[in-house]
């Protein structure tokens, strides 16, 4: 009892020095309880939560400015179409894209890869061309590839990591020859947690004349994003993950890039004219848009960007920082614990396994005790082969979290581990 | 039911010290059994004589809720007629799944299952051995959670 004292004192201070403690309060949802403990949200890799400013915005579009956009006259058809362009420049200014247009509203991360592998893909892409992925990728950004890959005849060439979860730069290199078309790699692994050191591995493709697209669903909640500096070719991430509503995300590509693409979708709001013997697309971001967009959603997202950035992204990075080494240190100590991909270069993730222990067991007794964990292969089967494990626990961390709850964690994997020595 | 009657004595003890774990050399019937969402996979090896469960053995990569199910289910079914094996998994089942209010005390020990019905994304594991028995004696080879429609609608599946 004592030492949990001190833990929750140091946890106190912590949070006035870093200031980021006060943010908390601005999230409704983490106040309620699951049957009478208090909530103890640490899936926030799989979604994070929504603080109030979102919410307020979403009522007040609703209440207020709701219409279909880019389409009639009226007042309100002008207003919501002013307020969705205005969350496409957020999105712009968050990442740091030249232009505008650069910015397309997806339905998230894996509809924005889709669209690349229909849109560049399926257009680029030939029989006995290869494409490089990494071993640390979610499935959304195998699959899509895999289907292009069997159409086409093209042939997927997979990136190895070591034992801590980091990718090897220079097996990646190697990979490269004169069929290599496209590179397609995670920011962030949402399994372990690792950040790769993606603005080499780019500059390593460009000098091959390959284009590459990051999977950025795991990093956009938690670092700066600079594409410009990253010179990627195309950048995908979700709101859902980064305080904002489910159903958008944006894909970011190059303004020429997207240019010399073929629609992924069509329908209305894509084209400039139609007539059945010949339809001519729209101009670029709108050609990707076709049908209704997540208007509601996509104005949220653009309410979750200035919350965001309100906090500051450097702010949040390093307070997660600071949580992840204290839960790190808590974690790797317990006896018949292993945290996989424990490797310094992370963002506020940890994936463990507890001897003997199923991860579905645990994430079923943690949650006895309010803690919510998420519990399985995380969309990333080939990396649970790499380590050899069905499947792991995962605890996702927030700049919402607090040391207390990593306190309330390390004493749920002890009382899980108390149940199963019976 | 609260969550914590679920990991209770028995549950745990026969996860630990699994009954009819193993292999058979040759057996007449056998299938695996999948649930992609836990990641669980289980081998069922079945030995039929006369229409009859001579016997049976299992064996696998499981959470505790599925190894109780297996260990408890090989118990149950050794030496009954396949007819009575498929009405058990039906009754097991419905247990597990059905809306309406019966009484399942005729199940015996596999009542301490019961619980799990609580936990809708946990209701796979334990069903799961049931399933791959189904298919065994059926000759289909391998069985999935996910087949199961019915199964997919009170379960929150996050991928």
């Amino acid at each position: 009892m004592k030492i949990v004292d001190t833990l929750v004192t140091s946890s106190a201070q912590q949070t006035t020095v870093s200031g980021i403690g006060r943010f908390r309060a601005d999230f409704p949802i983490l106040d309620i309880k699951v049957d009478d403990k208090p909530l103890v949200y640490l899936d926030n890799a799989a979604s994070s939560q929504m603080p109030q400013a979102v919410i307020n915005c979403l009522v007040r579009y609703q209440k207020t400015q709701h219409a279909n956009i880019h389409r009639a006259v009226h007042y309100l058809s002008n207003l919501a179409t002013q307020e969705y362009e205005a969350a496409r420049c957020k999105l712009q200014n968050f990442i740091g894209a030249h232009e505008d247009r650069e910015v397309i509203f997806t339905s998230g991360t894996t509809d924005s890869i889709n669209l690349v592998m229909h849109g560049y893909g399926r257009k680029f892409i030939q029989s006995g061309d290869e494409i490089i992925l990494s071993e640390l990728e979610h499935h959304s950004n195998i699959v899509p590839w895999q289907m292009l890959a069997e159409e086409r005849g093209a042939h997927i060439r997979v990136a190895p990591i070591n034992d801590a979860g980091e990718l090897l730069v220079e097996e990646y290199e190697k990979l490269f020859n004169s069929r290599t078309r496209f590179v397609a790699l995670s920011h962030v692994s949402n399994a372990l947690g690792s950040i790769n050191p993606i603005k080499r591995m780019i500059a390593i493709a460009h000098q091959h004349d390959v284009p590459v697209l990051i999977d950025g669903a795991q990093a956009a909640p938690h670092l700066k994003i600079d594409v410009q500096d990253l010179d990627c070719d195309f950048y995908a991430f979700s709101a859902h993950k980064m305080c904002g509503p489910t159903g958008v995300g944006i894909l970011y590509g190059k303004a020429h890039l997207l240019e010399s693409m073929q629609p992924f979708k069509g329908g209305g709001d894509m084209i400039v004219s139609v007539s059945f013997e010949k339809t001519t697309y729209n101009e670029i971001p709108y050609k990707f848009e076709a049908g209704t967009p997540p208007i509601a959603a996509a104005i949220g997202f653009g309410a979750a960007i200035d919350y965001l950035e309100q906090i500051g992204l450097d702010a949040i990075a390093d307070y997660e920082h600071e949580l992840l080494l204290y839960a790190s240190e808590q974690i790797r100590v317990i006896p018949g614990v292993k945290i996989i991909g424990d490797c310094p270069d992370k963002v506020a993730v940890i994936s463990f396994v507890i001897d003997g222990i199923h991860p579905h067991d645990v994430g079923t007794l943690l949650n006895q005790e309010g803690i919510a964990v998420r519990t399985g292969h995380h969309c990333a089967q080939p990396i649970m082969q790499r380590f050899n494990v069905a499947a792991t626990s995962r605890a996702s961390f927030s700049f919402y979290n607090t040391k207390k709850e990593i306190d309330a964690l390390v004493a749920g994997i002890r009382s899980v581990q108390k149940v199963f020595a019976q | 039911m609260s969550l914590k009657s679920i990991y209770q004595e028995v549950i745990l003890d026969h996860n630990r010290k699994p009954r009819n774990y193993g292999s058979l050399d040759h057996p007449t019937h056998h299938a695996t059994g999948h649930n992609p969402l836990c990641g669980d996979r289980i081998d069922l090896d079945v030995n039929m004589l006369d229409g009859r469960i001579e016997e049976i053995v299992f064996q696998g990569e499981s959470c505790a809720i599925c190894k109780a199910s297996s260990s408890m289910m090989t118990s149950a079914v050794k030496g009954k007629s396949r007819q009575e094996a498929e009405a058990l998994i039906q009754e097991f089942r419905d247990m597990l799944v059905s809306r309406e209010n019966k009484d399942f005390d005729h199940l015996g020990r596999l009542k301490v299952l019961a619980g799990v019905r609580d936990l809708p994304t946990r209701v796979k594991c334990a069903i799961l051995p049931w399933h791959t028995l189904h298919a065994a004696m059926n000759s289909t080879g391998d069985a999935t959670t996910e087949a199961d429609g019915h199964l997919n609608k009170p379960v929150a599946n996050n991928y």
